[in-house]
């Protein structure tokens, strides 16, 4: 298939409709909007159902609802609205329930900006909402990867029967860059889910809960479920290093940050000074070995994000604080720029790398 | 030994939680002879709320869901948009449909989702322990208005069926009682219409059960019923507020 | 080749089209493209802006904080701009709507009255944005005028794909009056 140059929001719904997604609720937000717009038009091309449900606490639940009936669901948002949708993720996890999440993040908190941000990536990765949960957390930085991901974060979703999360920021959802789409998917074909309820028919009833009243039973399914996060940290993690081998200085940066960083990265290149850019895809679980690996020759890592320093944190946990790990953050829907980038990148260079 | 009283199939064989004289249980029961005497028990899915009858999916012999506090017509909708042809139901107490999930009942309604709402209200909070619902009518205590409903202080009980009577979405709305074994009767044909009518795919139906709390209302059993029926029925009068014409004639 | 582009106007004035235009014209050629809009409140009647990458190697960010081009066709817009072009950049100024001059002295400045030139030349004030487009082609050679052409195809809707011909003319005016 010939490329096609899209935005990331629609690109993300195209991407979701190929990988079988036929069910989409969800509630107006900027900067995401074009998601919804798009799958308004096309879900009933193709049979499928979009709803555009009262609120975000009930888009999710619709979510809750149609992945426990066995579909393939979708919903999508950005950051208050996503706070909104946490009491519905948690359910969802609990209940052991497939289907996918977009955060196209803005700047926050409270109402914040509708500018991009990327200041929820606590709330992302360290579940969100309440309870011992995790998210499986992607995080695209183009939209030929957004759309690479949407496929992935369905499968994953189905193999773990977990709540997956795509988050971007209000720069991916806008912008237009050439894409693939992979061929489309026929959700009759999907593996079936005997799991889920749909009429007990010569069966016994499948139940869709996440209810334990019985501590001991609770503290089972916890086990359980972290039994699910180890194995994905196993052999889910991925990654981007570009540049690492024989960087003395290695950029952190996820999503539309990260595009940032590798232009950082050449720019310093240019100037002799040996960066690189190690870029997380899934931001849970966290490539850790790969992290050590990319900056086991560095004797600096700069983590760059738009928030206050939420990344860095995991950053230097991962690199088990071997190496000086320093920050350079914007807020607000601020975007870094490549200059100030390079300029700390200097900076560093000057001081010898050392100190966090 | 000849068998008077027979479980309906809808029914598990589980032993319910709750209180003595609690008429939750009765309104099990209907729900379920209803299911068995339509023939759809293997195509319903039904969606428990949280409240005391939180633990509906353990009674219930039908692929069930528990839902968030107040969620249940969302997730209905999730599913029944999924599942088009599947029999869709949440059974909802007070609190839940008319407090923290009245934006998800009145959408549902107003999409006209084709499900079937039990709403169980016994004007109080029965799970937390008695706190004051919705639906607490003016003088009544409840634990969090220890000296009766204020109106000026906490405002007047919601009526559910007439709001949503008004919605061109809902198909059939009616409001029963289970106080006597008279209204328990006409209580499973109001049920067994808002399933019809699901059935016949005409739009949002939701039976409204008037059910007691002996536990919370400090009443023995018996008293709760004549509480019931003296105090609830004149601010929730029974009937019919809205049905397709032919159910109606 | 990099070729990194900022364009800016009113919300109106066709600089999100324009812009992916140019970036659909540099995947006629098989570069590496992006687009980027501002968005928001701002769009209402405000200035808005675009930002178009054309590149030979993958677009590192799409991100642009030094343009090599600048396309100006109001005046907040330059007094927004002017200051972050590279040195030795290229200025397009729509100087039908934008009165005063540039403070630079180190940039390419081609100061086109398009609007007016639009309506004299074609009748047409809506392919003004095509007369600078077809300068911008003349001066950087970043795309083809044939991809441009081409990529009028993508951008425009069908039923407007009988003005082709005048866009191209007004292209080819630009790319006249850039090599006069
Ligand atoms: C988000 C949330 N808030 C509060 C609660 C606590 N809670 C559990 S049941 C309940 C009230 C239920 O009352 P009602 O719906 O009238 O049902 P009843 O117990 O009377 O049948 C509350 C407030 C909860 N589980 N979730
Ligand atoms: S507390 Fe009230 S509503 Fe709950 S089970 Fe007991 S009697 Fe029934
Ligand atoms: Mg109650």
């Amino acid at each position: 298939m010939a490329k096609v140059l899209m935005k990331g929001n629609e690109a993300l719904g195209e991407a979701a409709i190929r990988a079988g997604c036929r069910f989409f609720f969800g509630y107006p937000i900027t900067p995401q909007s074009e998601l919804p717009h798009y799958l308004a038009k096309r879900l009933p091309e193709v049979g499928g159902v979009f709803l555009q449900a009262e609120s975000e606490v009930a888009a999710i639940n619709m979510v809750y609802g149609a992945a426990g009936a066995g579909a393939r669901v979708m919903t999508s948002s950005s950051s208050p609205g996503v706070s909104l949708k946490m009491e519905g993720i948690s359910y969802i996890a609990g209940a052991e329930l497939p289907c996918v999440i977009v955060n196209m993040q803005r700047g926050g908190p409270g109402l914040g900006s509708i500018q991009p941000g990327q200041a929820d990536y606590f709330q992302a990765v360290k579940g969100g909402g309440h309870g011992d949960y995790r998210l499986l957390v992607l995080a695209p930085a183009s939209i030929q990867e957004m759309v690479d991901l949407m496929g992935l974060a369905f499968a994953l979703a189905d193999k773990y029967r977990n709540p997956v999360m795509i988050l971007g920021d209000g720069t991916l959802g806008q912008m237009m860059e050439p894409v693939e789409f992979p061929e489309m998917l026929d959700p009759e074909k999907l593996p079936q889910k005997p799991w889920a309820a749909q009429g007990a028919k010569g069966r016994e009833p499948n139940i869709i809960n996440s209810l334990y009243l019985n501590p001991l039973e609770l503290e089972d399914h916890n086990l359980k479920l972290q039994a699910k996060y180890t194995q994905m940290a196993a052999e889910e993690t991925r990654s981007e290093s570009y540049y690492t081998d024989d960087a003395d200085i290695v950029l952190v940066g996820y999503g539309s940050s990260a595009r940032v960083c590798k232009a950082a990265v050449d720019q310093a290149r240019q100037q002799g000074i040996k960066a690189g850019l190690f870029r997380p895809i899934t931001l849970f679980p966290f490539p850790k070995a790969e992290i050590q690996a990319a900056c086991r020759q560095a004797k600096a890592v700069l983590t760059v994000e738009m928030s206050m320093g939420q990344l860095v944190e995991d950053v230097r946990y991962n690199l088990e604080f071997r190496v000086p790990v320093h920050f350079y953050g914007r807020a607000g829907g601020m975007v870094p720029t490549t200059r100030a980038v390079v300029s700390k990148i200097t900076e560093l260079v000057q001081e010898g790398g050392r100190s966090a | 030994m000849i068998t008077v009283f027979e479980k309906p199939k809808s029914l598990t064989p589980a032993k319910t939680h709750y209180c003595p004289g609690c008429t939750h249980g009765i309104i099990h029961r209907l729900v379920a002879e209803v299911i068995d005497e339509l023939g759809v028990r293997e195509e319903t899915i039904g969606i428990a709320p949280v409240g005391c009858s939180v633990l509906a999916y353990n009674y219930f012999n039908v692929d069930m869901y528990e839902a968030a506090h107040g969620r249940a017509p969302a997730v209905a909708t999730g599913i029944k948009r999924v599942h088009p042809d599947k029999v869709v139901f949440t059974y909802q107490g007070d609190g839940d449909l008319a407090a923290i999930g009245t934006a998800e009942i009145i959408h549902a309604a107003a999409r006209g989702e084709k499900i079937t709402t039990i709403f169980v209200n016994n004007a109080i909070y029965g799970m937390t322990g008695g706190q004051m619902a919705p639906t607490t009518l003016i003088g009544q205590t409840a634990t969090t208005a220890p000296n009766g409903r204020d109106p000026e202080v906490q405002g007047y009980p919601i009526r559910m069926s007439e709001i949503l009577a008004t919605m061109p979405g809902a198909a059939y709305i009616a409001r029963v009682s289970v106080h006597n074994p008279q209204e328990v009767a006409k209580a499973k044909k109001a049920i067994k219409t808002a399933f019809q009518v699901q059935l016949e795919r005409k739009g949002f139906a939701m039976v409204e059960v008037l059910s007691s709390c002996p536990t919370n209302w400090g009443l023995t059993p018996l008293k709760a019923l004549e509480w019931l029926k003296d105090n609830m029925i004149p601010y929730y009068p029974l009937g019919v507020q809205k049905a397709p014409e032919e159910v109606k004639a | 080749m990099l070729q990194e582009i900022i364009l800016a106007g009113f919300g109106g004035q066709g600089v999100m089209s324009m812009g992916q235009l140019l970036a659909y014209a540099g995947m006629e050629e098989n570069k590496q493209v992006s687009w980027i809009p501002s968005y928001g409140p701002e769009m209402r009647g405000g200035t808005a802006n675009c930002s178009v990458t054309l590149s030979d190697t993958p677009v590192s960010s799409p991100l642009i904080d030094e343009p090599d081009t600048l396309f100006v066709l109001n005046r907040p817009s330059l007094e927004k701009f002017e200051g972050s072009v590279k040195p030795g950049g290229l200025l397009l100024l729509n100087s039908s709507l934008v009165k005063v001059e540039p403070q630079r002295t180190d940039l390419r400045v081609l100061k086109l009255p398009v609007d007016n030139l639009a309506q004299e030349k074609f009748g047409n004030s809506r392919v003004a944005n095509m007369i600078l487009v077809g300068a911008f082609v003349a001066v950087t050679g970043a795309v083809s005028l044939d991809s441009v052409v081409g990529a009028l195809k993508k951008v425009l809707p069908e039923h407007r794909h009988k003005l082709i011909p005048l866009n191209r003319q007004a292209l080819e005016l630009g790319v006249e009056l850039a090599q006069s």
